[in-house]
């Protein structure tokens, strides 16, 4: 029965994009090289539109990039989905502390919102539950403003890759590298963050020449991620 | 080329499990880890998935990805922002390609 927090929905929708704007400013900026780093790895504008448009989620779609193969009999269908699985596992806690939102009642609703959330909005509305404004027409707005972006953005990254005939003869083909590396600087949270990257890079590095294929990301990521877990039980604990 | 089943099938799974997991999130909400092992664990995962994408790159690589890659270090924590780290990491590896090869 709040009255204050619903009565407009075009209100609180307005203010939601307006505060997500600096942070859709970098979500464009990934967009754009997402789309020409799609280009690059032989993936289509029409699945570009359908991978931004129904996954929507950053990082597992540059993952995915890595794995993707031009001929589709050797596209790892089972790696692409167990990759985003895994990488996406974290939104448990994201979506988890938007529960105040809604209604018991709201539940369906609720959850079909879920799909517009990315880190980017979900950081800005918590900020903004926190002053009390932040609701879930909040949270849709930055949503929404987000995601047209994202699309829009992948669109324009994949036109503008065709202007690049061979991309090693420019460097571009570390593009890839930088981008993951600027990805990874940018969760840098603090001294917690050295073991898992440090185990994971290890892992990583030794399952690649072990095993082929793109396992590596995925045992790295499994065994760093542990080694993290295990680091932050065993600190607490002392 | 448009697209592809197998493709079209990878996209849609990948799709689904995205949204499995968004809308898990706040229907599971009073039941999750929000401290503790399985909670640290979740919060690890992404960072380790790059650190794992980014390494072998680099080891495999030659001296000049090295240089690229501590060249995008250097101007993400100046700038913070991805397209001047990411210019300067190109750059660099192009300059170190040719220096390398001369």
């Amino acid at each position: 029965m709040s009255d204050a927090a619903t009565p407009r929905f075009s209100d609180p929708f307005f203010a939601g994009a307006r505060a997500c704007i600096p942070v859709v400013i970098s979500v464009a900026a990934y967009g754009v090289v997402w789309g020409v780093l799609a280009r690059g790895a032989g993936v289509s504008l029409l699945e570009v539109i359908m991978m931004s448009g129904l996954v929507f989620a950053g990082s597992a779609q540059f993952v995915a990039l890595d794995l993707w193969t031009t001929t589709p009999a050797t596209l790892p269908i089972g790696p692409l989905i167990l990759a985003a699985l895994i990488i996406n596992l974290r939104y448990l806690l994201l979506t988890a502390t938007l529960r105040p939102l809604f209604r018991p009642g709201q539940q369906v609703k609720g959850a079909l919102t879920m799909f517009i959330v990315s880190d980017e909005t979900w950081a800005i509305t918590l900020g903004a539950m926190a002053k009390g404004r932040g609701t879930a027409a909040f949270l849709l707005g930055g949503g929404v403003l987000a995601y047209t972006t994202w699309l829009a953005t992948a669109v324009i990254g994949h036109t503008l890759g065709s202007a690049i005939d061979d991309p090693r003869s420019y460097g571009l083909d570390f593009a890839f590298t930088a981008t993951f590396l600027v990805l990874l600087l940018g969760m840098w949270k603090g001294k917690g963050d050295v073991i898992p990257w440090l185990v994971a890079a290890l892992a990583a590095i030794v399952t690649a020449k072990m095993i082929p294929g793109s396992w590596y990301i995925l045992i790295g990521g499994m065994v760093g991620s542990l080694a993290g877990a295990i680091a932050d039980k065993v600190r607490h604990v002392d | 080329m448009w697209t592809s089943p197998e493709a079209v099938i990878a996209i849609l799974g990948m799709a689904l499990v995205t949204f499995v997991i968004k809308a898990g999130g706040l229907l599971l909400a009073n039941r999750l880890p929000q401290h503790g092992f399985a909670a640290a664990w979740l919060k690890h995962i992404p960072g380790a998935v790059l650190a794992s994408l980014v390494a072998p790159a680099l080891v495999t690589g030659s001296a000049a990805e090295v240089i690229a890659a501590a060249v995008t270090t250097l101007v993400y924590v100046t700038t913070r922002s991805l397209f001047p780290a990411m210019a300067g990491g190109v750059l660099a590896v192009y300059l170190a390609r040719l220096w390398l090869a001369a």
